[in-house]
């Protein structure tokens, strides 16, 4: 692959969790009106791959930084922990009881008289827990201490999981 | 596979002349070819004046006896040999064809590949043919208005067709001699054809957000879009590539059968009758509330209460998926400004009702619905061939249907999900699960299912040579890219030895690329020798592309990022190349010095690629990328 950098670097930003998305909106359109295979429709057979190569990776790293969680699964990739690699299960008690009761009150949402608003009212909550993680994480990757932000990287893909599990549910009720 | 060249043998096209570029829609019920002049889009008509192309192919024993409205002529006399909907069948086993039910009066012989075909009096032909017919006529037309050859063509496809569907259709122009600039998703078409046109006397600085609902002939298509400054960004779509207008008609063809009592079997005339009785039942009551029918001789009223009965399920069916589109776009029905209807089947009230109701906003339609697409594949095929600047438009799709691997217990791992923009290429690692096991099968599907079976079969391969080694300590890579047309190739890569395989993915019930071929040189009277002065040709067009675009690129960063041993050897493999290019008349051996410069300058390339991604960003401010 041609551009062997890392994500952040092919968007010239630094490689940091805070992140302005309309910054990264703007550069990832100026970057694709260069380098789209629309704009090699004329070259030679070999340019037109590449750009193929060139635009997919583009488009891997814009989605990649544009998502919180994969956004700091690959910040802390870059710091050598590989989440790919070695599963991790958080040793966070406080945290786990509280995924669990949400879990439940999940199955129970999918039982009650409006299922409907049960599930807006639990996406809040899931959202909040979710956003809470995201901040943990933030602080403990700033600070460099890697192990722990590892540890709440974790958390935050048990709680994207939750997230995405709530909206599937509400996918399947409205297409009813 | 680009098999044909465009100019005929000798006759180099001048490289600064305008190039012939057009813009094709390849609809299930009629079809369309339009072209930028004047910077505006137009439909190029037949020579009665007409703009559609009913997708209506006739067989006689001799072959195709007429394409179009003389076709449609035969629908009833003729049914068997006289081909409509073939859409619907493009990429398509006989299993999917089963599925369509008694929908199409053919009868079908299967090849060896399992590729359906339809007998005909001229002998079985495959929908690609078929297709082919439709393009070949378009593509003449447009030669007829250019008095001169046609350079390429951007067609289009419903943004909710597969691999295969998109495969089968790239294969039908080739068979027609047309050289495809791109596949071209049909909302996706239609919003260039709006979107260009709004911004002309809009606030450009906004970004927008538009749905385009798309009920044609017998595909549906919804696209949720982002609109900012020419650039087309679409952030999901939905669909059914078998659902559209033929479904309403053949749900009130059924109401149609029950009334007058038919049980028995019909015959493909008979079915014929009730579908046109039934077309024009549809059709009239978008004027009146209720419509007499003389059918078979019988009287029979229907009530636009009793079509809203007939067709609200399918309708519904298209909401949801509505629906579902919007959420996979991540956005609030609220916030989507405008939406736009295209395609024939719009043209019903109760269709643009429901529509409005859904997104809570009047449709807009201030386009004809059976031309848009046309029109707007038109200006992306402008900008492809390299008549009009490119700086001020870009499209960014996205793929309709996750793509993944089959894993052990009959399920699919996926690799790249449904909405993600293309290009894209995904890698992930697999390993081996016996001791010693020395070969991989690897199996790709598409669809969104967990299991194998409930998704689509796009290709199977085999990697062959994996060193022995314990269970699961072998690292088997395996790459998907999809490139801008929508269209996969898979490769596979056994990590500590190197052993490669890779495909290009063609589906199961497409045809290969020898069939190709050989279609190709049957349809030549003098075929060995006009393929080969065309491969030649094409060939030279090849050799010539590279010449200039590599001795541009050394001109201009050969010293800075080449070093001399590398300079020279590329100086030298040039020079010999254009020797090869004014002498030699074996396509092959040029064929062959073209690819080894090519591998060889791909460093080179690669390098210049980073240096201009660096220049695209630099002076792009952090206040002017706001501001943008």
């Amino acid at each position: 692959m041609s551009i062997a950098k890392n994500f952040f670097e092919i968007f010239s930003l630094p490689a940091s969790w805070e992140l302005d998305q309309s910054v990264l909106d703007k550069k990832f359109r100026t970057l694709q009106l260069t380098f789209h295979p629309d704009r090699y429709a004329n070259k030679n057979d070999f340019e037109k791959r590449l750009a193929v190569q060139t635009a997919s990776t583009i488009n891997q790293a814009y989605e990649t930084l544009s998502s919180p969680l994969l956004r700091a699964q690959y910040l802390l990739k870059l710091e050598g922990f590989d989440a790919d690699q070695e599963s991790h299960i958080t040793s966070d008690g406080q945290f786990l009881m509280q995924q669990m009761l949400l879990r439940e009150a999940l199955s129970d949402a999918k039982d009650c008289a409006n299922p409907k608003d049960a599930l807006v009212a639990l996406s809040i909550e899931a959202q909040q827990a979710a956003a809470k993680i995201q901040s943990e994480f933030a602080q403990y990757f700033n600070t460099k201490e890697y192990n722990q932000a590892f540890d709440a990287l974790a958390k935050m893909q048990f709680a994207c999981k939750f997230v995405s599990d709530i909206s599937r549910l509400e996918a399947e009720l409205e297409e009813l | 596979m680009a098999l044909l060249q465009i100019s005929e043998p000798g006759q180099s096209p001048q490289p600064h002349q305008r190039k012939h570029a057009v813009g094709i829609d390849l609809g299930t019920t009629n079809s369309l070819v339009a072209t930028v002049r004047s910077g505006s889009a137009d439909i190029l008509p037949d020579e009665q004046g007409r703009n559609l192309l009913p997708s209506v192919v006739h067989y006689e024993a001799e072959g195709v006896s007429c394409v179009g409205y003389e076709a449609a002529e035969h629908n009833s006399s003729d049914p068997l040999n006289t081909l409509t909907s073939i859409k619907r069948l493009m990429g398509r086993g006989l299993d999917d064809i089963k599925r369509l039910g008694n929908s199409l009066p053919y009868d079908f012989a299967a090849d060896e590949g399992g590729m359906p075909k339809i007998k005909t009096a001229h002998g079985p032909v495959s929908p690609i043919q078929v297709s082919a017919e439709i393009l070949r006529k378009l593509a003449g037309r447009a030669e007829l208005a250019f008095e001169g050859m046609l350079d390429g063509a951007v067609i289009t496809v419903p943004a909710y067709f597969d691999e295969a569907q998109r495969q089968a259709t790239k294969d039908a122009a080739t068979l027609a001699g047309i050289k495809v600039l791109r596949l071209l998703n049909e909302p996706t078409a239609a919003a260039i054809a709006y979107g260009l046109d709004a911004e002309e006397n809009e606030d450009t600085s906004a970004q927008r957000l538009i749905a385009v609902y798309d009920l044609g002939g017998g595909t549906f298509d919804i696209s949720i879009l982002r609109l900012s400054k020419g650039v087309f960004e679409v952030l999901a779509t939905g669909g059914d590539s078998a659902l559209g207008g033929d479904d309403l008609d053949h749900a009130i063809a059924n109401w149609l059968c029950s009334e007058l009592g038919m049980t028995h079997d019909l015959d493909p005339v008979e079915q014929r009758v009730l579908l046109e009785t039934a077309k024009c039942a549809k059709e009239e009551l978008t004027e009146t509330d209720k419509v007499e029918l003389d059918i078979l001789d019988a009287k029979l009223v229907l009530t636009k209460d009793q079509l809203h009965e007939l067709v609200d399920g399918l309708i519904d069916q298209t909401l949801s998926a509505c629906k579902r589109a919007i959420r996979d776009a991540g956005v609030k029905v609220n916030l989507i400004e405008e939406v736009v209807l295209v395609g024939g089947s719009t043209r019903m009230p109760r269709v643009a009702q429901k529509v409005a109701e859904l997104f809570g906003r009047q449709p807009k339609c201030s386009l004809d619905p059976d031309l848009v697409v046309a029109m707007g594949a038109a200006k992306q095929a402008e900008v492809l061939i390299g008549n009009k600047s490119a700086d001020d438009m870009l499209l960014l799709d996205v793929i309709p249907l996750s793509l993944g691997i089959e894993t052990m217990g009959g399920l699919t791992e996926k690799l790249i999900h449904r909405n993600t923009t293309i290009p894209v290429a995904k890698a992930q690692e697999f390993t081996t699960f016996k001791d010693g096991q020395t070969a991989m099968s690897i199996h790709v599907v598409q669809g969104d299912r967990e299991l194998v079976s409930d998704c689509r079969s796009l290709a199977r391969f085999e990697l062959r040579g994996i060193p022995p080694m314990v269970a699961g300590s072998a690292k088997i890579q395996v790459s998907y890219q999809v490139d801008a047309d929508g269209l996969l190739n898979v490769s596979a890569r056994e990590l500590s030895s190197g052993v490669e395989s890779s495909i290009e993915v063609k589906p199961s019930y497409g045809l290969t690329d020898n069939e190709i071929t050989q279609m190709l040189q049957d349809s030549f009277s003098h075929a060995r020798d006009d393929m080969r002065l065309r491969a030649l040709r094409e060939q030279q067009v090849e050799a010539d592309r590279m010449l200039e675009d590599l001795r541009a690129a050394i001109d201009k960063d050969g010293e800075s990022l080449l070093d001399t041993t590398e300079l020279k050897c590329l100086e030298v493999a040039l020079d010999e190349l254009q020797v090869l290019r004014e002498s030699c008349d074996d396509h092959r051996q040029l064929a062959n010095q073209i690819e080894s410069i090519g591998k060889s300058s791909e460093d080179f390339a690669a390098r210049r690629m980073d240096v201009s991604i660096k220049q695209a960003l630099a002076g792009l401010s952090l206040d002017e990328a706001l501001d943008k």
